[in-house]
């Protein structure tokens, strides 16, 4: 197998050894620069949407009024917790900052295929974040969730352009990643990185931006079929005017249920990773993972949208087909979790920060993994859909597990973004409270759905019984913000304050840590990259 | 192997689960009554699943900790069988499982949306924010429903202007309304008491204030009441 090694005509930007420059940073293609813009909007982003979320959460503590008197101002808030916490902080966490710190070092390269278009993707995602910030300065802030059903997000006096316009520009900015790391990927991989010796975190990438690809246009024509209606008068989704609806929530779920694997996949490659390099061991069934596991999301990926949809009035054939088919992805990702649990037998597990966030995946996972059966089953489904059963499930699959990866996998690179190590103390503090947090709260989420509330209320006066459940998952929340703070000053102190540690503090067998420098220079490698045949990134115990 | 065989063990237990239902007869299937049995099944099913993946997790975790400095992973390469093995037989038990779940879920799916013959049907229009109810004869009520007790209730559905979900949690039906759609759900209302039926899909800012009252009410009150409030026609 060969593998050609492009240089590219394109100079990467030569960091200057004088200080900060905003200039530099700006106008950088170095993909680690890159890495280090989306870092900073996507948790920019984790950080507002989090303080939406504790506003929601304190309102909800007492029956009535708390923090406002004002609905609409709750809408707001909702709307931007879930628009920014998808289309903000998970996909670009991921796709952005983790595809572009890792995938050109792990594959050899010097950086990605196109730098330029990759400025311009991190650019587009700074002006979608902008975007979605204005919602707190226009008087006519969106109101729509980050779902934007019509025909609400059409009559509603907020301004649904907002949503359409933060929703394109993230979309522009995933598609050129798409092309750029699929190109990066397939052409740019050091002599002698066969196909077979990719990490499995490239793998997931890799099926990530594939999905990008293939769906998120298709979101791209909701939205803006949406705002079409709404300014310019089309009737798409007019019953009116012969249109339906059922339309824009079809072409909505047929993007936005991929994107949820837009997000679980890189996130358990980041978990592979961390559980291989701390428990000092070979990827269990490594390629029938990649395989089987990763592909086989990948093929049922778009199969699945219309469990959504159950109840919103599509055929019975369609529920018929979606039920089987959202049953049988749980093969796919159990598959997955069979092989990080595979991975960790016979390890020798070191409980580092990232390691207990990885251990804290596996049980976050599970739960979230678990309560989404019965979401599956139609006829279960009809009672719990719209209660808070659905946000317990999806902040434990999505939210809460995605993020374990995200910070876990913060921890793990920050010793190669800086040449610092962390403090252990902080660090294990910040999981420990995340953890606890999490639990409170979305036990009590998932419990009052079971009791029937339904979701996106303000206020729950039909259901005064389960005030108790609420200021509980509210306690939780605080518990949750109070770790987000730790892991907060942990990373700052680490920039700052940290002990310098060499190029491979875990004893990594994966080439970022053993070939590059910490900070690794532009261009990454002193020079090129070659891969020894019987050489494997996870070639523990040899 | 462990993983394996505790899966093995698993799916033994649930097997006796796997049984006709009892036949009905032309009866009226009682549906919510349908949801809490298969709900419980499934909470023993997913509680299974979840105890044998988390005692496996925590064994495996505490077990393989490492006790010593430089010390290395031990895990071998598998025998090309052994790691079809590892996907095919996981793969097998979810599906298996998968199957008798869908299987499950489509005998009761099939009763919530097969309305009995003789129920007792009332028309209910959701708009910004309540529910407009009409009865048969054209009587009249916003956000109160009354139904006669121990008669399964057709709800036809339709919507004035955005996207609602009618959802009477007691019973543990839902359904959306949607502009230019007439959607249904019945329920089956057997002892006389009060619910609460509320708004499940976002339609606004008053969302959450969009319910009302479901009050089952002994048959004779129901028709007295029918009376009393059926416009009477002009002669």
């Amino acid at each position: 197998m060969s593998s050609t090694m492009v240089t590219g005509s394109v100079d990467t930007h030569q960091a200057s050894g004088s200080g900060f420059s905003l200039k530099e940073w700006v106008f950088t293609t170095d993909h680690k620069r890159v890495a280090v813009l989306y870092m900073i909007g996507a948790f920019a982003a984790f950080l507002v949407a989090g303080i939406m979320a504790i506003l929601m959460r304190t309102e909800l503590a007492s029956l009535g009024p708390t923090v406002t008197d004002n609905p609409a101002a709750y809408n707001t808030w909702l709307y931007f917790h879930g628009a920014a916490m998808i289309l903000g902080y998970q996909i670009p966490a991921l796709t952005g900052f983790f595809a572009n710190y890792y995938v050109p070092l792990m594959i050899g390269a010097k950086d990605v295929a196109f730098p330029r278009v990759n400025a311009l993707s991190v650019w587009l995602f700074w002006m979608g974040l902008v975007v979605a910030l204005l919602t707190f300065v226009i008087p006519d802030p969106p109101d729509i969730m980050w779902t934007g059903y019509p025909p609400y997000s059409i009559l509603t006096g907020g301004n649904t352009a907002f949503y359409t316009f933060t929703v394109l520009l993230m979309g522009f900015s995933s598609i050129a990643a798409g092309v750029n790391f699929l190109t990066t990927i397939i052409y740019m991989r050091a002599p002698g990185m066969a196909w077979s010796k990719l990490n499995i975190f490239i793998w997931c990438t890799l099926a990530a931006f594939i999905i990008q690809i293939i769906f998120v246009p298709i979101l791209g024509v909701a939205v803006t079929m949406l705002s079409l209606d709404k300014y310019l008068g089309t009737h798409f989704f007019n019953a009116a005017a012969g249109g339906s609806a059922l339309i824009y929530e079809n072409l909505f779920w047929f993007y936005s249920h991929p994107a949820v694997y837009v997000i679980f996949l890189p996130a358990v490659g980041l978990i592979y990773e961390i559980v291989a390099t701390f428990a000092r061991n070979r990827i269990f069934n490594h390629m029938k993972m990649v395989y089987y596991g990763i592909f086989g999301v990948l093929a049922l990926t778009g199969l699945v949208w219309a469990h959504h949809l159950y109840i919103a009035g599509i055929p019975n054939w369609m529920v018929l087909i979606h039920v089987f088919t959202t049953l049988v992805i749980s093969i796919p990702v159990g598959l997955l979790m069979i092989g990080l649990l595979g991975t960790l037998y016979k390890g020798s597990i070191q409980y580092s920060t990232p390691m207990l966030y990885a251990a804290g995946f596996l049980f976050l996972f599970l739960i979230g993994g678990l309560t989404g059966i019965p979401n599956a089953m139609s006829a279960i489904y009809m009672h719990l859909t719209d209660t808070y059963w659905m946000p317990g499930h999806f902040h434990y699959v999505m939210a809460v597990s995605m993020t374990t990866a995200i910070l876990g996998g913060t921890y793990y690179v920050l010793p190669k973004m800086t040449g610092r190590m962390y403090s252990e103390t902080l660090g294990k503090l910040g999981f420990f409270l995340f953890f606890i947090g999490v639990n409170i709260t979305f036990m009590f989420t998932l419990l009052m759905g079971v009791k029937g509330l339904p979701r996106r209320y303000y206020d729950y006066q039909q259901f005064p019984e389960l005030e108790w459940m609420q200021q509980w998952a509210t306690i939780g929340s605080y518990i949750i913000l109070l770790g987000a703070l730790v892991v907060l000053v942990s990373w700052l102190h680490c920039a700052f304050f940290g002990m310098r540690v060499g190029p491979n503090p875990w004893g990594s067998r994966s080439l970022e840590w053993t070939h590059a420098p910490s900070p690794p220079p532009p261009g990454n490698f002193g020079g090129e990259v070659r891969v020894p045949e019987d050489w494997s990134p996870y070639g523990y115990g040899k | 192997m462990k993983t394996l065989k505790r899966l093995i063990a698993g799916g033994a237990l649930l097997l006796p689960a796997v049984r006709a239902e009892a036949e009905e007869g032309g009866a009226v299937p009682d549906i919510t009554e349908a949801w809490h049995h298969l709900w419980k099944e499934l909470l023993l099913d997913i509680t299974i699943i979840g105890v044998i993946f988390a005692a496996v997790t925590l064994y495996l975790l505490i077990r393989y900790r490492r006790r010593k400095e430089g010390e290395e992973g031990k895990g071998t390469a598998l025998t090309p069988l052994a790691s079809l093995g590892w996907v095919l037989i996981p793969a097998f038990i979810f599906l298996a499982d998968d199957v008798f779940l869908a299987a499950k879920n489509f005998e009761l799916w099939n009763k919530m949306r097969e309305v009995p013959e003789g129920s007792y049907e009332v028309r209910v229009e959701a708009y910004m924010w309540g529910w407009d109810i009409t009865y048969p004869g054209g009587a009249t009520a916003t956000n109160e429903l009354r139904v006669p007790e121990g008669t399964p209730v057709k709800v036809a559905l339709s919507s004035r202007d955005v996207l609602h979900s009618f959802f009477i949690p007691d019973f543990k039906v839902k359904w959306d309304t949607v502009p230019g759609m007439e959607t249904y759900i019945w329920f089956y209302p057997r002892t006389v008491g009060e619910h609460v039926m509320t708004c499940a899909e976002f339609c606004g800012t008053l969302h959450s204030s969009m319910h009302g009252k479901v009050i089952v009410m002994p048959e004779a009150e129901f028709k007295k009441w029918i009376e009393e409030n059926t416009p009477q026609k002009k002669a």
